[in-house]
């Protein structure tokens, strides 16, 4: 099977001419079907931008950039668009629409898909927003909800679609620390379960546990690559295949 | 986490995105729920195109009011083509033509009738308060059957005595109680420039632009109201033809036979020509098109102010659905439904306060204002393209929702 990430020689710049600041320098990484990975590194190492560039967000400068199968060099913002839809999202602050319900906002993620229905989106939102807890708030309005749980309507919104990759970045960073430990291990729960890739940026050491494998950024390199081996993301993705149920 | 059992754990692979109207459907409701989470917006929103639709219903009712009342006169004449002078800019100031003009239009074989009509400005005596005030003389051969007025077949005969006149019962208030005092009293004395005489009648034609109201009379009592005209004068011949005469071809015939101080018009070219006067050569046409195009800037940039700013305050979730795989096209269509739902909220409303003003203002003013389809489609596609502008010109905003800032 492919791997969701598969990031070869990437390079990125900001700025052109003189202004111009290379952030990544030719990148190498890959995140294996069900793997959880965390990024960290230092601020400005580059880890956003990598990220953006995962997430078909950012067009690729040079260098592969091959996610959930399809090449993101060269791509047309058309197909970047479309290759989003399969990609669920998981930014710093919720972002929820502050004029739609939990249940609306999440069905939101549905609506991109032709072949569902009214009926089965809000259904299907409100099963996941029960998967993470929040049956009893799926028709609140987010200013009615703690910021531990808008986090979990964003986690449920950028799950429902049963997306192949999860990018987040700094999802803990505006929580405390025991919702932030709620929501890391609800995300990983739910990835597992269904068998979904994360790709997860923190500063957070809080939350570390729960990576298979932590990736460490410098400057734009990757500079440590803790665990990578066939055995263990294999292994660990056969655990997830047994936890999927 | 019992429910994660009940997930299926298949990943999605590429997916079919909805049909084009589907998605529309959806961006409009997303547009409406977005709109109807900030009611006060909203409703200032809706003020704003309510107000630009009824400037602009007012500004076009006036103005159609205008050009329909400039020529009642002229479409109450009973005429296939006219005679008048080329001279003459407006029929409330006609310039004269010799009325050798008319008999010789007799010369021309499809001719069955013409008959000079007088037209001049003097002044009627308020019979009440005694004022003065300039009322629109109309004198003509009560034979003929020239003018083809209401209420004025009975009263034919009643005009051939000396001095008499039949009074337009739609003139402006500010002539007097006449068709009161005659309900009450019957025919009584009436004073038209220095002249003392008779009501006798009242017709209905309507106050206009160029006059605040009329009087009807005969040829001759025409000539002794106004004095100084010489008799060999008229203002205008209506001509009839004979039945099954072509009017292009008579026209042409006519216009071989007369000499240059004379134009010959159908019908249609006077009412044009009467319209143009309005139109260009006063600024009173221009006026209402300017007050109409304020309305519209000024309900443009209401809903572009509402519509930036709904996009400006929601810049991040804006960016966050483009993430998800929302395309900009759909993004616009949320802007754009937006602008649309603005368009309808604004306009009925806005509609029905036109026709109860229409109502006012017609029965203050006398002028034939009324709410119509044909300008009811206008004035919706006005706002409507104003809303569309706003929202085109608000669009321009969503291109700063950029999601790779999101991270
Ligand atoms: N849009 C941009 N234009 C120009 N330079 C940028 C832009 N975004 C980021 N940079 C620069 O690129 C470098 C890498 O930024 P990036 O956000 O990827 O780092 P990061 O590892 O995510 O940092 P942090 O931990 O602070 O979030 C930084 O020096 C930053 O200043
Ligand atoms: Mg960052």
């Amino acid at each position: 099977m492919e791997h969701p990430v598969q990031i070869a020689g990437l390079t990125y710049a900001y700025g052109e001419g003189a202004l111009r600041r290379e952030v990544l320098r030719d990148v190498e990484l890959r995140v294996a079907p069900g793997e959880i990975v965390i990024l960290t590194g230092p601020s400005g190492s580059g880890k956003t931008t990598l990220l953006t560039l995962a997430g078909a967000l950012r067009a690729v400068q040079s260098g592969s950039c091959r996610v959930l199968g399809r090449e993101l060099a060269g791509a047309r913002e058309g197909e970047r668009v479309a290759l989003r839809r399969r990609i669920g999202f998981i930014f710093q602050n919720h972002n929820l629409l502050g004029f739609l319900t939990a249940r609306q906002n999440v069905a939101m993620a549905l609506e991109l898909d032709g072949d569902t229905t009214e009926a089965g989106r809000l259904e299907r939102a409100g099963r996941i927003l029960a998967a993470v807890g929040l049956e009893e708030h799926a028709d609140k309005l987010p200013a009615h909800l703690s910021g531990g749980q808008r986090q979990r309507v964003a986690v449920a919104r950028a799950l429902v679609g049963r997306p192949g990759l999860i990018l987040a970045d700094e999802p803990t960073a505006a929580l405390d620390r025991a919702s932030g430990q709620e929501v890391v291990h609800l995300l990983r729960d739910l990835a597992r379960s269904r068998g979904a890739a994360i790709l997860l940026v923190t500063h957070d050491p809080r939350i570390l546990d729960v990576a298979d494998r932590i990736v460490a950024m410098e400057d734009g390199r990757v500079v440590a690559n803790a665990g990578e081996s066939a055995a263990t993301t294999g292994g660990r993705a056969a655990a997830a295949d047994q936890h999927g149920l | 986490m019992n429910a994660i059992g009940d997930l299926r754990p298949a990943l999605r692979g590429a997916l079919r995105p909805p049909g084009f109207l589907a998605g529309l459907w959806l961006a409009v409701r997303l547009a409406w729920r977005q709109l109807r989470s900030e009611k006060a917006r909203l409703a200032s929103a809706i003020a704003g195109v309510m107000f630009a639709c009824v400037l602009v219903f007012m500004q076009l009712g006036f103005r159609a009011a205008l050009f329909e009342s400039a020529t009642t006169l002229i479409s109450a004449m009973r005429a296939d083509l006219f005679l008048m002078s080329p001279m003459t800019l407006a029929s409330f100031r006609p310039e004269t033509i010799p009325r050798a003009r008319v008999s010789q239009a007799l010369a021309v074989e499809a001719v069955a009738a013409a008959v000079p009509v007088y037209l001049a400005q003097a002044t009627f005596r308020n019979p009440e308060s005694g004022r003065r005030r300039t009322i629109q003389l109309i004198g003509f051969d009560m034979e003929a059957g020239v003018l083809d007025l209401p209420g004025l077949a009975p009263i034919r005969d009643a005009l051939k005595q000396p001095d008499s006149f039949a009074f337009d019962s739609r003139s402006r208030p500010e002539f007097g109680p006449v068709p009161r005092l005659f309900a009450e009293r019957g025919p009584f004395p009436a004073q038209i420039g220095n002249r003392e005489m008779r009501v006798v009648g009242l017709v209905e034609l309507g106050s206009s632009f160029g006059a605040d109201g009329n009087a009807v009379l005969s040829e001759v009592n025409f000539r002794r109201a106004v004095r100084e005209r010489p008799a060999a004068l008229v203002d205008l011949a209506a001509i009839r033809l004979r039945p099954g005469a072509d009017p292009l071809q008579a026209q042409a015939a006519l216009r071989a036979v007369m000499p240059p101080d004379v134009a010959v018009l159908t019908g249609e070219e006077l009412r044009a020509h009467e319209r143009r006067y309005w139109e260009e050569a006063t600024p009173i046409g221009f006026i209402f098109s300017f007050g109409s195009l304020m309305g519209l800037i000024v309900g443009m940039v209401i809903v572009y102010q509402i519509l930036f700013s709904d996009i400006a305050g929601h810049l991040r979730e804006y960016a966050t659905l483009k993430a998800m795989g929302y395309s900009n096209t759909h993004l616009a269509h949320t802007v754009l439904g937006s602008a649309a739902i603005l368009a309808l909220l604004g306009f009925l409303p806005g509609t029905l306060v036109s026709s109860i003003l229409y109502g006012v203002v017609a029965d203050a003013t006398f002028l034939p204002l009324a709410m119509g389809v044909e300008r009811a489609g206008w004035v919706f596609l006005m706002i409507f393209a104003m809303c569309a502008a706003a929202g085109l010109l608000a669009l321009r905003k969503l291109r700063d929702a950029d999601p790779a800032d999101m991270f």
